[in-house]
Order: C-alpha cells, then structure tokens, then sequence
C-alpha cells in the first residue's frame, strides 16, 4: 500500500472530515474542517465522497512524501505556492506524487487553511463515523492529535487519472451574515448597533476552538454569566470583557456566556479562513434569508463534481498568475479573493 | 386543576438549530420539562432534527433547513412540549465511589472553613445528596448534576484553575458535578472518583445520561487505586443500584 508521509508539517496541520455528530448531548464536540466547502472541493477533485477525511493544513511550511508507490493528492482552501520537486502544483488542482516524490507547501497567502484530499480519503478507524481530530477528547484516526513530522497516512494505490481542476464560484465578499440569537435579548439595541456597525479583527489567540474577535467592548444589560446551555458552530459568545469569542468546530457543547449571534452556516467557512489581523464586519439577516442560503450552500455542494473538469482545458496555471502579477495586473497574490476571483474570471475565458 | 404550564420560548440558534428555553435560571421543574420534551424527540422522532441537547433549562435541537424550515418546527416543538412527559425509559440510579479531601480533594478544608464547619461535615452532607444528571456539556462526560444542598452552595472560584484532574468530583454555584478528562475548572474541588463517564473502548463509552440519578459513596484511597486500576481495563466501577 501506497503512503504520505509526513516529512515537515505546519503547526495546526490534523485530519478532518464532516464532524462527528450525535454526541453532544455527552458533551463530545463535532469538531471537522474549519471551511466544509475547501473540504468538499478537494474530495471532489479526486472522486471521493465530499466530505471524506482530508489534512486540514495549518498556515505554515508542509512537505508530504509518497512512499511505497505513487499517492494522487488534491489542494484547495488557501492560498500558497505549491511544487512538487520544482514543478508548480496549482491550487483547486489535482496531482499525483511518484514514489519518493515531496509535495512542498508554501506559507498560506491571504486566508488560514488548506485542505489536502488522498484519492480514496484518508484511511483510518472512524469514532462516532468519524476520523475528525479532537485531541482533548483523544479522538481521531489514524492519529488522535495534530500531524507530526514522520506520521503516515496508508494511501490507495493512485489511479493514474489526468490532472483535474475545479471551478468553484467567485467566494461570496461583503461582511460576514448572522442572525441574532439565542440570547440578544440580553444587550441592548445600542450595543447591537455597535456590534454591526463596527470593524472587528481577529486575535491572534484563537484556534479550532473559538475565534476572539477584537473591537469595542460589548456590554451586557444584565451580566454576563447564564445559565449554562447549548452551543453550535458559530455562536458568538459575550464573556465579561466584552470581546466576543466566535465558537469553532472544537467548541465546547455547552456555554454560560450571553450568545448576542450566530454566524449563518453559508459563511463559516469564509469566516474561519479571515487571517488574525484583518478587519471584517458583521450585517443581521433575517432567517428566511440565512435558510435560503443554506439550501444554497447545500446545492452548491452537490454541485461539486459537476465542476471537475480536466486540468489541461482551461490552459490557466501559477505561472500565468505569477507572470500576470510581474505585468501588475490586478491580481493581488497575498488576497486569495481577488486571486480566486481573477483565476476563475481568467478560467472562463477561452485561452 | 391547575394552570398549563407557560410555552417554552423559541430561540433561533443560528440557522440550523433552535433553543427550546423553559426557563432563564436554574429550575428543577424546568430540567423535567427539557427531559421530557428530550424523550418526545427520541421516541417519535420529527423529521428534519439531527439532533438534540440537553441542558439544564433548555433544549437545543439541531436540523436541516432542507428538510424543515424555524417557524414549522418550532411551532411543532410548542406542540410536544405541550403534551404530557412520556414515562421514563431507563430511570437509573447509580452509586459513584469518591476518596474525598487531602491531595484528591484539594479544596475540601478551604470549603469546611468558609462555610464554618469540618471536613467530615461537608463530605457527609455530600454524600446523603439525591442527585440528577441535569446535563452533560463542555468537556465529554462532564456531568452536571443537580440536587446539591443548600448549605453547600458557594460562589465559584475567583480564580479558575488551568488544570483539575481527571475524575475531580466538585461544587460550584448550586451544582456538583463529576468531571471526566482533565481540564479547567473554576469549581471548588471536594475529591476524586475512579469512575470515568467517557471511555473509549468500553461498552457504553459514556457511562451517564441526562436524568439519572446519583448517589455518592465515600471510599478510602487504597480503594480508590484499586478501583482506577480496574477502570483502566474498561471496569465501571459505579455500581447501578436501581434501573
């Protein structure tokens, strides 16, 4: 059996899928990738279920390594310069390692995370249907932890299929959507002015756990300690200091700080690839609207494969972007938006 | 014949779940009603609902806007809530086995000087607690239990701790709880079980569920050594002494 070693890894690097779902009620938490549809999209590359186990990558510096026969791969999610022994590996492309060949993966460019797919998905024993890590709760296959340089992952034999790109639409701009609730009824509709009229960053103290924001402090009518009571993927909590802590797939089950929102399912995943650092805003939507874009989302990624086409069809690969940006196009290399808007732009036209 | 009891308030938790809410504090009768409405969800299941959670004032409910939209299930879940509790199907007692104070009960004699009494007082009063599995949550396994006497209710720490071992038996508030994993705590910590309410390779891998009852039994630590040792091997180590 083909493997992928790890030879160097990013911090942050693990295995995720979907989530593992039915045990919160036990206080397990669903953990899964941070940006589902990056996921879904580099299963789909390589022809596995969407949301199959895969490397979530960390931002740094990665090199995997096929051993013991050829291993085919799929990168998407963030941006990053990517090279297989010196030849350009593109992003949102599939690609097959000979034995002994390294992948090397650059620093991420312009968000978080990146998702890597083996063709066949990530072998392991699955806990709850899942190979999702959740190290506090010593849960994830084949290892219960983040990656670490020497780690193996068994890989299926490659198939020796084409080189495969997916065109995904243009990401969604503008400010990250929520609906209030559980508990705005515990702020005052000033304060709920604030927290949309404001630009909020991201700390650097923040992981699959929770991401804190950083902005105007945001106060409680009434104190903030509730009694204890369920959480989801995306509920903004309110603790004492009034700088809100978006929960993340690693969250808690249950929390006692007042929830003033919740990010709607169709913008987690752009909301978990925002860098610390960068400012970004918040508009309330109504539920209708939140809903619709869920079936949206939903139909997008059944969508997926319908999107893979082969590699060599749209003539567009990093050089041409490279060379585009030396010609000081508007192609900015450190925002991925602007470099996903343009590649897709560019993928359209005829070349 | 008395009033019907006030609807629950729907909460919208983000756009995929939705908090059913009894009650905004502590509230053994409003704990019942979200076991009840629970029991509903798990014996008729409503289409589109993944999931449920309890806790101990509300009942959150994951689903799919695909298949349902907010206002249909909620206006679905008023109904059940409405109905009579269903009869309970596993109402369990189990007997937790704690070694109380010294190096597994750090807190225990800081506890007895606040509250002016001994040590021994207050694992007594501990241990005759008739206690509820209100919720599990945070950390898996960490049950929450209600029931605690009144006389042992104390503010929580003003200092949480980073790290509290596996199996810590603590109070906080009006609750007590059994932890399972180490982790943070701003409890105060009365002692340690051998019982672990999550383990994986073990049949159940966890041990309680939202309401069961508890009773804790002091044991000395030579017992509590050979109980962790059997606990390590998949021993459950509670005894259930009614089901």
């Amino acid at each position: 059996m083909s493997r992928l070693v790890v030879t160097a890894v990013s911090p942050g690097t693990s295995v995720q899928d979907g989530g593992r779902f039915g045990a919160q009620r036990y206080g397990l938490t669903p953990s899964g990738a941070v940006d589902g549809l990056a996921l879904a999209a580099a299963n789909s590359l390589l022809g596995n279920a969407p949301f199959a186990a895969a490397i979530e990558l960390g931002p740094l510096h990665s090199v995997f390594t096929a051993r013991d026969g050829a291993v085919r791969v799929a990168l998407t999610g963030t941006m990053r310069l990517a090279d297989v022994d010196g030849r350009t590996v593109a992003l949102n492309e599939s690609v097959t390692l000979a034995d002994g060949e390294s992948l090397n993966l650059g620093v991420a460019r312009g968000a978080v995370f990146g998702y890597l797919a083996i063709e066949g998905g990530v072998q392991g024993e699955p806990m709850f249907g899942s190979l999702a890590v959740n190290a506090r709760a010593g849960l994830g296959s084949p290892y219960p932890r983040p990656l670490q340089a020497g780690d193996a992952l068994q890989a299926r034999a490659a198939s020796g299929a084409m080189a495969r790109r997916i065109d995904l639409p243009k990401p969604a701009e503008g400010p990250i959507r929520v609906v209030w609730g559980p508990q705005d009824d515990e702020f005052d509709a000033a304060v709920k002015a604030l927290f949309l009229d404001s630009e909020w960053r991201i700390s650097a103290a923040s992981d699959r756990m929770g991401y804190r924001l950083e902005g105007p402090v945001i106060r409680h009518l009434r104190g903030h300690n509730i009694v204890s009571d369920g959480t989801v993927n995306g509920s903004i909590q309110v603790p004492g200091n009034g700088q809100p802590i978006v929960l993340m797939p690693d969250r808690g089950t249950s929390g006692g700080y007042p929830k003033i929102a919740t990010v709607i399912s169709a913008d987690l995943g752009r909301f978990g690839q925002i860098q610390a650092g960068r400012g970004f805003r918040f508009k309330a939507v109504g539920m209708a609207e939140a809903q619709a874009e869920y079936r949206a989302m939903m139909a997008l990624l059944r969508g997926l494969p319908a999107r893979v086409h082969d590699a060599t069809a749209s003539g567009l690969d990093l050089e041409a972007l490279r060379s585009a940006n030396v010609a000081g196009s508007a192609v900015n290399a450190v925002d991925a938006r602007s470099w996903l808007q343009d590649s897709t732009t560019q993928a359209d036209t005829p070349s | 014949m008395a009033a019907p009891p006030a609807p629950p308030r729907i909460l919208q938790s983000g756009d995929a779940a939705i908090t059913v809410e009894f009650s905004r504090t502590i509230d053994a009768e409003a704990n019942r009603r979200v076991l009840a409405l629970d029991r509903h969800l798990a014996r008729a299941p409503l289409a589109g609902v993944t999931e449920t959670v309890p806790t101990y004032r509300s009942l959150l409910v994951h689903y799919d806007p695909v298949q349902i939209g907010f206002d249909a299930l909620g206006e679905q879940l008023v109904a059940l809530a409405r109905l009579p509790a269903p009869p309970t199907t596993n109402a369990r007692r189990w007997r937790i086995p704690v070694v109380y104070g010294g190096e597994h009960g750090i807190d225990l004699e800081d506890v007895a000087r606040t509250l002016g009494t001994t040590p021994d007082d207050i694992v007594a009063r501990h241990v005759a607690g008739d206690y509820r599995v209100a919720m599990i949550g945070f950390t898996p396994g960490w049950s929450y239990l209600s029931g605690l006497d009144a006389s042992l209710h104390l503010p929580r720490r003003q200092n949480p701790r980073l790290l509290t071992p596996p199996g810590t038996i603590s109070i906080g508030g009006i609750q007590t709880g059994v932890q399972c994993l180490a982790g943070p705590s701003g409890w105060h910590l009365l002692g340690r079980t051998a019982v672990r309410t999550y383990q994986l390779n073990r049949d159940p891998i966890f041990l309680l569920e939202p309401g069961d009852a508890v009773t804790f039994a002091a044991v000395d630590a030579k017992t509590f050594g050979e109980q962790d040792r059997a606990a390590e091997h998949g021993g459950i180590v509670a005894e259930l002494i009614a089901s």
